[in-house]
């Protein structure tokens, strides 16, 4: 039964994957301007040559001929040439990868450990503390990544000159320096709905029935918690947690560009302006296949603490 | 039968309330946050005749110039006025949400009732249709067609339909399989009401409360990710005024130590999402 939920999962990983990347090679085509261009450099060629590099590229042949030679490519690690900096796409995406991974895997922990801890605290503590992450979470999921990061630069970098404003560091410290006041805008929105939806199942868990009886039994308080209330509430808990950290992935071009980090989101962004068509598919389908493959474990990892899923009892 | 029928009566009757009494329902924070609300909608239909000054019409010795007498939110890095350039930019701001949640609730009401009503098949090409488009994040989706159709308001808030339609789809399929199996539909079918009229005039209406709250909670998304779009010089293009687009051009005034103009557009758009998150968030309880 588990077997055959992943491998349904994965199936419909492949099928998305193949899907997506269908829609984003399509977008080539509905795109306005000629491929040849990224190849000539604006020069005219003579119709010889003009032919000669058609054919050589494959752009004589039909729509799915075409877009099975780009597949192709794209599975051996070929995404094309950009137009604007005549360089190997892959090659670009390849230097800046590191800097967008590190910006959402820097957020995702400041989800993590803020999010779910101050989501367990005020779900566990009635009274002002819990009043307060209430009031502080419905305000805060309501500012959006660019605002955030204004802000940020406003106080942190600009008043109080704790952090770097603006651009990459040279080595790690200074890159951790420079990434931490964008992590921060990425996560705070994302962050509060983790908090809000943590207290709301943490809360949920202690008012069912065998807590309640654990209660009575005189189960240690510690215990409980860990064992009756945490393991149930984990459930919703990593699904919100998971999906909220897949929507950074495409989240982190508007923070990127706020801050002129020189990643994946904001090169995507720049490209998208100049229409460097290749780098535009690219990216986007590097960031797609992250997406899904986040969603995918966050699927996996609701199956393993939920074997109602697996087994088809919990339809939702 | 007819009693079973007649008491289903008693029931919609029940839950179709009305608007004022909904609100009324959602105690203090809901009627706050719908006056806030209200405001933005009013600055979003008149707000461009009544602007103090010309919102557009820059004026470089009054850059980055604070409020002062007549003045409420002092000048930008053109030296044009603030508050104009807000009441301006609400339109754009406010309406182009509304198109995006207009269309992919639209959308999504259509598939998750075609989905429910038929069951079997039908709904298993759906529900996989939707799954295949949950793989494009929003913003992604938005970036990808301004790429291939230039940027502007229209085809962001397109992709933006697209990419919304199918959560709207898959919280909705759920009641609406829920609410198709119910006995009043039953006793409809039976009685050869057609498949459409029990759709419109039953499972809609029933599944109203529903819809608006998940159209108030996606307008938080929709204006969050559209002004996005225009912060990133996408979506609406400068000099037309837009909040996104404020934030953008007034950027460099932050780190050269004048935020007021950023702050003030940044503001506007924070307000009406924590207005609709809150509003939302009570109109989905009440559901």
């Amino acid at each position: 039964m588990r077997r055959r939920f992943f491998l349904r999962r994965l199936v419909m990983l492949l099928a998305s994957l193949l899907i997506a990347s269908f829609v984003i090679f399509g977008a080539l085509f509905l795109a306005p301007g000629n491929p040849l261009a990224a190849l000539s450099g604006g020069r005219s060629l003579p119709p010889s040559s003009l032919q000669a590099l058609q054919a050589r590229y494959h752009l004589d042949k039909p729509f799915f001929e075409q877009y099975w030679y780009w597949l192709s490519n794209v599975a051996h690690g070929d995404l094309g040439l950009s137009i604007t900096l005549r360089e190997n796409v892959t090659t670009l995406i390849a230097s800046r990868i590191w800097t967008t991974a590190g910006l959402v895997l820097y957020a995702s922990i400041i989800i993590v450990v803020i999010g779910i801890g101050l989501g367990i605290l005020s779900g566990l503590r009635r009274g002002m503390l819990d009043t307060s992450v209430l009031v502080v979470t419905a305000i805060s999921a309501a500012i959006p990544a660019f605002v955030a990061a204004i802000v940020l630069i406003l106080l942190f970098a600009v008043k109080l000159g704790w952090f770097p404003a603006l651009g990459n560091g040279s080595d790690v410290v200074s890159n951790i320096r420079h990434t931490t006041l964008p992590a921060v805008a990425l996560a705070i929105s994302s962050l509060a709905i983790v908090a809000r939806v943590t207290r709301a199942a943490v809360r949920a868990e202690s008012g069912r029935d065998h807590v309640q009886t654990a209660v009575s039994r005189g189960i240690p308080r510690r215990a409980l918690v860990r064992r009756h209330v945490l393991r149930n509430a984990a459930i919703p808990i990593a699904t919100i947690t998971g999906i909220t950290i897949a929507s950074l992935i495409a989240v982190s071009a508007v923070v990127e560009t706020a801050f002129s980090l020189n990643g994946l989101g904001a090169y995507l962004v720049q490209a998208a302006e100049s229409k460097d068509i290749a780098v535009v598919q690219g990216i986007s389908l590097v960031l797609v296949a992250a997406f899904v493959v986040v969603n995918l474990l966050v699927d996996v990892a609701y199956a393993l603490l939920d074997p109602r899923v697996t087994l088809g009892t919990r339809a939702q | 039968m007819t009693t079973i029928v007649a008491l289903e009566v008693v029931e919609i009757g029940d839950r179709r309330r009305g608007a004022v009494r909904r609100l009324r329902d959602t105690g203090v924070v809901g009627v706050v946050c719908a006056t806030v609300l209200l405001v933005a909608v009013l600055a979003a239909i008149i707000g461009p005749s009544v602007t103090p000054d010309d919102p557009n019409l820059p004026n470089l010795s009054l850059t980055y110039v604070g409020p002062s007498g007549g003045n409420l939110l002092g000048y930008d890095y053109q030296g044009r006025d603030v508050f104009s350039r807000l009441l301006a930019g609400a339109p754009s701001s406010m309406l182009g949400p509304l198109s995006v949640v207009a269309l992919s609730v639209v959308a999504g009401v259509l598939l998750a009732l075609v989905s429910a009503w038929r069951r079997g098949a039908v709904d298993a090409v759906i529900s996989s249709g939707l799954d295949i488009l949950f793989a494009f994040p929003a913003i992604l989706l938005a970036v990808l067609a301004t790429a291939v159709f230039g940027a502007g308001l229209t085809a962001a808030s397109l992709a933006l339909a697209v990419a919304y339609t199918p959560y709207v789809a898959r919280v909705l399929r759920g009641a609406a399989l829920r609410e198709r199996s119910r006995p009043y539909v039953a006793a409809l079918e039976v009685q050869g009401a057609s498949a459409t009229s029990i759709c419109l005039r039953h499972l809609l209406p029933n599944l109203g409360a529903l819809i608006v709250a998940q159209a108030t909670i996606l307008f938080g998304y929709a204006m969050v990710d559209l002004a996005a779009i225009s912060f990133l010089g996408l979506g609406v293009q400068p000099p037309a005024a837009n909040w996104g687009v404020m934030i953008e051009e007034n950027q460099a005034g932050i780190v050269q130590g004048y935020p007021l103009p950023a702050l003030c557009a940044g503001s506007a758009i924070v307000l009406v999402v924590i207005a609709v998150n809150l509003l939302g968030e009570r109109l989905f309880e009440q559901a």
